[in-house]
C-alpha cells in the first residue's frame, strides 16, 4: 500500500464565529462544533476549552488525544467503521493537522484516566505538553452506566476530530512523506531478498471497560492475531478505547503516529525488509492468551520473519501475552526485541515484570512508572481535579492543599508509552 | 503473597487466572480461575449456574489443600 | 572552602610494592596519594584531597580477613575521612573482593560514601553490587584514563550528596535498583538498532535483564479439612462499599481487614472493588466471584470444611510492587497465625 501524508502545521487555536484554518490558526465556533457531540443523549454538557504550550494549565482526567486528519484521496475515510464507512484505507492522501490535538477530558469512568500538565516539571513527560490542544470537557447524564459514558466520550472526541481535520481538506501541506509497503513477492526480490525479513507485532490492549481497543470498529477482544498494514493505522483504522495506565496507554494519536512503524519505515530497503505488521490482543482469559500468542508465531512463521519487534500495552497479566508472544517467536527462529514499561515499585527495587523468561534477552524499556513526581501547582486547571487522590498512580493525600501534587508517573498521559514514542528509559 | 504466606507456615492454594505468572513466581498449589474480572464466577450464566461453578472451583482448592505436593502443581 | 578528605585503598601492585610476588604483603598507610591516586587528586581538583592511602597485599587480605579487615578499618578511622575510595580492580578477583569487601564496612561502620570499581566479571561484583556502588571499568589497567574520571565524578556527588542517576548515566554496574533518565534517542529507534544488531549476532546490551524468583518449599497439606479453619486472602480488592480503608486502585501502600462473622454472602449493597485493574462491573455485582464467601460459609454449615475464618484480607495487586506485597502477606500471615488459621485460600484477578 502508498500512502502519501502532507502535514499541515498548526499555530494555535482560538476561538471565532466560524470553523475553519487561517493562517495555520485553527479558528473554532464551539457551538457548531459541539453540535454532534451534545446530539448524543447520554451527555450531559459540553465545552471546548484550549491549552497551548507553556501555559500554566494541567488537563485532567483526560480521556483520549486525537489527532485531527481528513482522507483527500483514495478509499474510505478517518476512524473507518468507527465515524466514517467501512472501507479498506491506508492508500491515497491523507491530510494530518501536525501540532495539534483533541483532548477529551471529564468526570471520570474509572480508575485510570491522567493528566497533562502543559508547563513544568510535569510537561517532560508527556508529549501532549507540545502540542495545541483543544480539549472537549464533557459530562455525562446522571444515572448513565460506566460502558455507555465511555462510549459517548470516545465518539465525541473522534466526531469532533473529524471535524476538525476536514477543515484541511483544501489546504496545501508543509511537508509531504510517502510511505510504501513492498508486496510479498517483492520482498523475495532483489534488491529487498538481501535484507532480513523484519515484522512488527503489535500488542493491543483488550480487557474490558475502559481496556479495549477497536480495529476498524471491532472489538479487539474478539479478535484472533491478523495482519494490518502499517499505513491502515495512518488512517485512524486503530482507536483507543482504554485508559489503562494513563501513563502507558496507546491514545488514539499514538496510533496514528506510531513510532515503531516509522522507524521500520526509516530503515525499510536500507537495513531491512519492514515485511508487514500483526496484531495481537491481551484478553483476560487464558486460553485467549494462548490462543493469540500461538497465531501470532504461526503467522510469523508463515510471513518468513528473521526478526520482530513486540510492542505491549498496559502491564500485569498482560505481560504473560508478552512473553508468550516472545518465547514463541524466538522458539521458532524469529529474533525478538520487545518494548515494555516497568512497575518497580516507587524505591526501584521491585520486579519490574510480573512474568519473566530467559529468551526476553532483547528488551527496550520506557522507564519505571512508579517512580515520584511532584507537580507543582498549575495556574488553571481545565476538568477537575477532584480524583486525583483516585486515579491509578495516585493516593490518599496525592493532592495537596497547595495544587501540587505527589504521585507516581503512572498518572501522566503517555509518559512510559510502550511503542517507544519517548526517550525516557530506565537501567 | 502466597509465597510469604507459606514461608510462615500456612499451606496456601493460588487461585488464579494468569497461572503461567504463579508458576513463573512461585506458587505450589494453584488452581486455574475462569477470567480476569471473574475469577470464580461468569456473568454469563444464571446465579444458581454461577454458584455450582464456583462451587467445583472450591472444591478444586480444598483438593489442592490436602494433597501432598513436592513441587508447584496446577490442579486442573 | 575545605576540601573533602579522601581515604584511597589499593593493592600492592598499583602501590608498587611488587607483582604477585608481594602479595602477602600486609597493610600499611601512607601519607597523600600513591599511584593512581595521583590521577584521582587531578581529576578532584580543589573539591577533595586523599590524605591518606592504604596500600595491602591482596593475598594478605583475602587469607587473614577477620585481622585484614579491622586493622584497614581502623587505619581509615584514624584518618577521620569525608569519603572511601577503593581500587580500580579491573579483572583482578582477589583486589576486587577486597575493594568492595571494605567499602562495604566503610559505609556500615562509618557512615561515610564508598566508591570502588572493577569489571563485570570480577567476582567482587556480583557480591557487591547491590551493596557499593561499584564504577563499570575494562578488564585490564588499560582501562585506567576512562575509570578514574568517572569514579572520581560519582565519588564527589555521594560525598556532597546529589541525587545519583541511573546506572547508565553514572556509569556503575546495575545495582538492581531500577531509575529513570532520558536517553538521546526514542525506544522504537533503540529497539530497531537492538534488533539490528541481534540479527547479525554483533553484541548488544538489554536494557532490563529478565529476574529470576526465589522458591519457597510447600506446606504439608492438611489432613482433615472437616476440621480445617480456612481463610481467604485476595489481590483482587474487595473492600467493604465505599473502601472505607481508602486502597488505592493501583500501587496499594496497605491491605485491609474485613470481618466477616455472620455473613453468608458478600453483596453489591455491601461489597464493592477498589482494583483498578481489571472490568470492575462483575466484582461490584457479586464479590462472591472474587472473594467466594458464598461457598465457603455453606461448606462451613455442611461440615466439609471446620470454618470460615472471621477475618478476609484484602490489597489490591495493581502495579503493587513485590516489597510491599511482601510486607503485607507477613502481616497477614501473623495475623492468621493468631487466629488460627489452618490453610488459605488466595484470589487474584
Amino acid at each position: 500500500m502508498k500512502l502519501e501524508l502532507g502535514y499541515v502545521d498548526i499555530n494555535g487555536i482560538r476561538f471565532g464565529d466560524h470553523n475553519a484554518i487561517e493562517d495555520r490558526v485553527l479558528v473554532v465556533n464551539p457551538d457548531e462544533l459541539l453540535e454532534p457531540v451534545l446530539a448524543d443523549p447520554l451527555i450531559k454538557t459540553a465545552r471546548f476549552e484550549i491549552a497551548n504550550p507553556g501555559e500554566s494549565i494541567r488537563i485532567t482526567p483526560v480521556k483520549d488525544v486525537i489527532e485531527p486528519r481528513v482522507k483527500v484521496e483514495g478509499p474510505g475515510g478517518i476512524f473507518p467503521g468507527v465515524i466514517s464507512k467501512v472501507d479498506t484505507v491506508g492508500s491515497g492522501k491523507t491530510h494530518v493537522l501536525r501540532g495539534m490535538a483533541v483532548v477529551t477530558a471529564g468526570p471520570i469512568v474509572g480508575f485510570q484516566e491522567g493528566i497533562i500538565d502543559m508547563t513544568g516539571v510535569g510537561a517532560e513527560y508527556t508529549p501532549f505538553s507540545q502540542l495545541h490542544n483543544l480539549v472537549l470537557v464533557m459530562e455525562p447524564v446522571a444515572g448513565a452506566g460506566q460502558h455507555e459514558y465511555e462510549k459517548a466520550a470516545r465518539l465525541a472526541g473522534l466526531r469532533t476530530a473529524v471535524a476538525v481535520g476536514e477543515l484541511a481538506r483544501e489546504l496545501t501541506p508543509d511537508e509531504t512523506v510517502v510511505y510504501e509497503t513492498a508486496s510479498i513477492a517483492d520482498g523475495f526480490k532483489e534488491p529487498l531478498s538481501e535484507l532480513p525479513r523484519v515484522g512488527y507485532v503489535m500488542m493491543l490492549q483488550s480487557q474490558g471497560l475502559l481496556h479495549d481497543t477497536y480495529v476498524y470498529g471491532v472489538d479487539a477482544k474478539r479478535t484472533l492475531s491478523t495482519m494490518i498494514s502499517p499505513t491502515e493505522l495512518m488512517d485512524g483504522a486503530i482507536i483507543s478505547g482504554n485508559c489503562v495506565s494513563a501513563c502507558d496507554k496507546n491514545t488514539t494519536y499514538h496510533h496514528l503516529n506510531n513510532p515503531v512503524i516509522q522507524d521500520l519505515f526509516k530503515a525499510h530497503g536500507k537495513t531491512l525488509n519492514f515485511v508487514g505488521m500483526i496484531i495481537t490482543n491481551e484478553n483476560v482469559f487464558l486460553d485467549d492468551k494462548i490462543r493469540s500468542s500461538d497465531w501470532t508465531a504461526k503467522m510469523a512463521e508463515y510471513l518468513a520473519l528473521d526478526g520482530a519487534i513486540v510492542s505491549q500495552e498496559g502491564f500485569g497479566n498482560p505481560d504473560t501475552d508478552l512473553i508468550m508472544n516472545c518465547t514463541k517467536l524466538e522458539n521458532k527462529g524469529i529474533k525478538t526485541v520487545i518494548i515494555t514499561d516497568e512497575y518497580a515499585g516507587s524505591d526501584g527495587k521491585s520486579q519490574s515484570l510480573a512474568d519473566a523468561d530467559e529468551l526476553a534477552n532483547a528488551v527496550v524499556t520506557a522507564g519505571n512508572a512508579n517512580e515520584m513526581i511532584v507537580l507543582p501547582p498549575m495556574e488553571r486547571v481545565i476538568g477537575t481535579l477532584d480524583y486525583i487522590d483516585k486515579i491509578a498512580g495516585g493516593h490518599d493525600g496525592s493532592l495537596r492543599p497547595d495544587g501540587s501534587i505527589e504521585a507516581e508517573l503512572q498518572v501522566i498521559i503517555g509518559s512510559t508509552n510502550e511503542l517507544g514514542f519517548n526517550r525516557m528509559s530506565a537501567r | 503473597m502466597v509465597k510469604e504466606i507459606e514461608r510462615a507456615g500456612i499451606p496456601v492454594v493460588h487461585m488464579c487466572t494468569v497461572t503461567p505468572i504463579s508458576m513463573t513466581v512461585g506458587a505450589n498449589r494453584i488452581v486455574p480461575a475462569v477470567a480476569i474480572p471473574y475469577p470464580l464466577g461468569n456473568p454469563e450464566l444464571t446465579h444458581e449456574e454461577e454458584f455450582e461453578l464456583r462451587k467445583k472451583l472450591i472444591d478444586k482448592a480444598l483438593l489442592a489443600l490436602t494433597t501432598e505436593v513436592e513441587d508447584q502443581t496446577i490442579f486442573d | 572552602m575545605s576540601k573533602f578528605k579522601v581515604v584511597h585503598y589499593i593493592n600492592q601492585f598499583f602501590g608498587q610494592i611488587g607483582g604477585e610476588d608481594m602479595a602477602d604483603f600486609p597493610a600499611e598507610k601512607r601519607e597523600g596519594h600513591v599511584g593512581p591516586g595521583l590521577a584521582f587528586a587531578q581529576n578532584f581538583g580543589d573539591e577533595a584531597e586523599i590524605t591518606a592511602t592504604i596500600i595491602c597485599g591482596d593475598s594478605w587480605f583475602n587469607e587473614n580477613l577477620e585481622e585484614a579487615t579491622k586493622t584497614v578499618l581502623s587505619m581509615i578511622k584514624e584518618e577521620k575521612p569525608d569519603l572511601f575510595i577503593a581500587g580500580p580492580a579491573f579483572n583482578a578477583g582477589r583486589y576486587g573482593v577486597a575493594c568492595a569487601t571494605i567499602a562495604d564496612l566503610v559505609q556500615r561502620e562509618l557512615g561515610i560514601p564508598a566508591l570502588t570499581g572493577m569489571y563485570e566479571e570480577n567476582p567482587g561484583a556480583d557480591m557487591f553490587r547491590e551493596k557499593v556502588y561499584i564504577i563499570a571499568t575494562g578488564d585490564s589497567a588499560a582501562g585506567m584514563r576512562k575509570a578514574v574520571p568517572a569514579m572520581a565524578k560519582l565519588a564527589l556527588k555521594l560525598v556532597k550528596g546529589e541525587p545519583v542517576g541511573a546506572s547508565a548515566e553514572d556509569g556503575y554496574l546495575p545495582n538492581g535498583i531500577r531509575k529513570n533518565f532520558f536517553e538521546k534517542k526514542r525506544g522504537s529507534t533503540r529497539a530497531v538498532e537492538m534488533l539490528m544488531k541481534k540479527l547479525s549476532d554483533k553484541p548488544f546490551t538489554t536494557e532490563y535483564p529478565m529476574p529470576s524468583f526465589d522458591r519457597v518449599p510447600p506446606q504439608p497439606a492438611i489432613k482433615d479439612i472437616t476440621k480445617a479453619n480456612i481463610a481467604i486472602v485476595t489481590s483482587g480488592g474487595i473492600v467493604p462499599k465505599g473502601n472505607p480503608d481508602r486502597i488505592e486502585s493501583s500501587s496499594a501502600s496497605r491491605y485491609g481487614g474485613y470481618n466477616i462473622e455472620g455473613v453468608d454472602d458478600l453483596t453489591a449493597e455491601t461489597y464493592e472493588t477498589a482494583h483498578g485493574g481489571y472490568d470492575p462491573v462483575y466484582a461490584n455485582q457479586d464479590a462472591d466471584r472474587v472473594v467466594p464467601v458464598d461457598v465457603l460459609r455453606l461448606y462451613e454449615k455442611e461440615g466439609k470444611i471446620g470454618k470460615l475464618n472471621d477475618w478476609f484480607y484484602s490489597t489490591v495487586g495493581n502495579g503493587t510492587s513485590v516489597a510491599n506485597s511482601k510486607r503485607f502477606a507477613i502481616e497477614i500471615a501473623e495475623k492468621l497465625l493468631s487466629q488460627g488459621v489452618d490453610a488459605v485460600i488466595l484470589t487474584s484477578t
